[in-house]
């Protein structure tokens, strides 16, 4: 494995590890095409090596807001057909789905 | 015909004094969509009946004698990223085509609660990735000014559809420039508020730290009514500010006498010299009406570019996880859940998306979260520093919209860092949360229309609408 610095360039091999982590099949032609168009945009990344990062902390996000509460009071909600019918495949109300880990 | 009002401020007027019925305004616009649509592609839905049925109840709603909204009869057009109930929502890409919402995005309610009139749902670079709309899965828009270049992105279509006259106003999504770059290359007002002053429930997520919706228009006046009507505190969107909407057209021509406008002398270079020609007329003509010109240094915004394509497609490949065959759009055929995954993904998405994705989740995967993302965040602090300490000493920044006028087709397609740099001056604004907008300032190299973009402070649209009126008032003038 490669070792965690962003001046190191992504192998092929990282690309077809990604790609199953993302659940994105991907052929050969183009584990090629995005190990090398990767490469180039983590390439830049090196400019940040210049920057002393050490006592900077991160941002999250752009504006601060505390936790959203809200009263746990009844609302209406999405209707349930609604949304089925929108569904590759829906059955007694229910997402319907192939085949969980061989069983059937 | 006798002619009708084309803003949204005017058009608003006169429906709603029954000068002209919101049924006319709306069959003129349908004229021009009949006439250059086929050309132009702008949309990729149009609402033609939806929109009769609409106006017509408002014009009845007026011979009633009931009170409509601020947007009355005013004909606007939704970037396809954000949810119209029961009425497609693509976001450009095949793996949503056909789908449609059980509901309706925030701003979809307000806008058709003050009266405007969609007419249309409009093409984006697919999951809004992009700068130019060519990566949309169904064909790019052409830029209405020159229909042999980009319209800019990813909002190129609502940017379109407004220069084309095929609505007044309309709606675009901005995560890095989505909505500034597509008004300065096709000459019109695109505004990106502050983060969280507008709801984004509803809206098709990218990177949701970065999402801001806002509005393209004809004048400054426009950008700041529909602003004010989109504008204001949502409880669905935790991230929304709790706070009303702002009072922005009253700033519009309020003038810059005595404020402070930042010229930034650390920006970074690669502008067409054209468009840094108009910058310098932009500072002369607010020094020339009162402003105090102040230098101003971000030493940190040359490494925003790279901070931010890691940072927005860190949260991409987390927020497209969600397409996976099951619950909406796209399914592939497989025996296995797994495999239904993965061919459904590869079916579905296009080639700039799984680049993202690829990217986002190896910046996220075990063992190089440090290196990347985590250095990513904090670069995005030391950009919001740096404006922090700017905004000590001026109200306001400008800055070119984009390096370029609207460029060929295909131009920067093979190499995704030369697209990426279409939004080096407008990504400083999405990673501090800031508001930010582009006015059209005159013309730069074939004539093509150069935006300049005013930047402001978290909940500066005040001072930012007060340096565009100025400069819509100054680009008169211009030759």
């Amino acid at each position: 494995m490669t070792s965690p610095t962003s001046s190191s360039s992504i192998s092929a091999a990282d690309v077809i590890k990604v790609a199953r982590l993302a659940r994105l099949d991907i052929d050969d032609a183009q584990v090629e095409h995005f190990t090398q168009q990767l490469a180039k945009v983590l390439e830049h990344f090196t400019d940040v090596d210049a920057l002393d990062l050490s006592d900077v902390q991160p941002m999250t996000q752009a504006y601060p807001l505390a936790n959203v509460l809200r009263q746990d009071v009844e609302q209406p909600c999405l209707d349930r057909d609604e949304v089925l019918a929108a569904a590759p495949q829906a059955q007694d109300g229910r997402f319907r789905v192939p085949t969980i880990n061989g069983e059937a | 015909m006798a002619s009708l009002p084309t803003t949204a401020a005017d058009i608003a007027a006169a429906v709603s004094s029954g000068t002209v019925t919101a049924s006319e305004v709306l069959e003129q616009h349908l004229a021009a969509i009949a006439a250059r649509e086929p050309d132009v592609h702008a949309f990729n839905l149009i609402t033609t009946d939806a929109a009769r049925q609409h106006a017509a109840r408002i014009d009845a709603d007026i011979a009633d004698g009931k009170p409509v909204g601020a947007l009355a009869g005013v004909p606007l057009a939704l970037k396809d990223n954000m949810c119209t109930r029961g009425i497609q929502t693509t976001c450009s890409s095949r793996i949503l085509e056909g789908w449609k919402p059980p509901y309706d995005a925030t701003v979809v309610q307000r806008l058709r609660d003050a009266g405007a009139i969609m007419v249309g749902k409009t093409n984006l670079d697919e999951f809004a990735m992009g700068s130019s709309t060519e990566n949309s899965a169904f064909g790019p828009t052409k830029n209405p000014l020159d229909l042999s270049r980009v319209p800019g992105g990813s909002s190129g279509g609502s940017a379109a559809a407004v220069a084309a006259g095929f609505s007044a106003v309309s709606l675009g999504s901005d995560t890095g420039g989505s909505i500034r770059q597509p008004a300065a290359l096709c000459g019109v007002v695109g505004v990106k508020p502050t983060y969280g002053l507008v709801s984004r429930y509803g809206l098709v997520a990218f990177a949701s730290s970065l999402d801001q919706i806002g509005p393209f228009a004809t004048t400054v006046h426009d950008a700041a009514l529909v602003t004010e009507v989109i504008a204001g505190h949502d409880p669905m969107d935790s991230t929304s500010i709790p706070q009303p909407a702002p009072k922005l057209r009253s700033a519009v021509g309020q003038g810059v006498a005595r404020m402070r406008i930042g010229r930034v002398t650390d920006l970074p270079g690669g502008a067409e010299p054209e468009v840094m020609k108009r910058l310098d007329a932009a500072f002369e003509a607010l020094a020339a009406a009162g402003a105090e010109i102040v230098d101003v240094t971000l030493p940190s915004i040359e490494y925003a570019l790279t901070a931010y394509y890691l940072i927005a497609p860190a949260e991409a490949s987390s927020n497209l996880a969600r397409y996976d065959g099951v619950r909406y759009g796209l399914r592939a055929p497989a025996s296995e859940v797994n495999a239904m995954y993965g061919a459904t993904r590869a079916a579905g998405f296009g080639d700039e998306v799984k680049r993202r994705i690829m990217l986002g989740t190896y910046a996220l995967s075990a063992g190089y979260f440090d290196a990347y993302y985590g250095k990513a965040l904090k670069v995005r602090r030391l950009i919001a520093d740096d404006f922090d300490r700017a905004y000590t000493q001026v109200d306001a920044i400008i800055t070119p919209t984009s390096p370029m006028v609207a460029f060929a087709f295909g131009d920067k397609v093979e190499d995704p860092m030369a697209m990426y740099l279409c939004d080096v001056y407008t990504i400083p604004s999405n990673l501090a949360g800031h508001p930010a907008m582009s006015v059209p300032f005159g013309t730069g190299a074939h004539k093509l229309p150069v935006g300049i973009q005013i930047m402001a402070p978290a909940l500066g649209e005040v001072p930012m609408f007060r340096v565009a009126g100025a400069l819509e008032s100054a680009a008169r003038g211009l030759k």
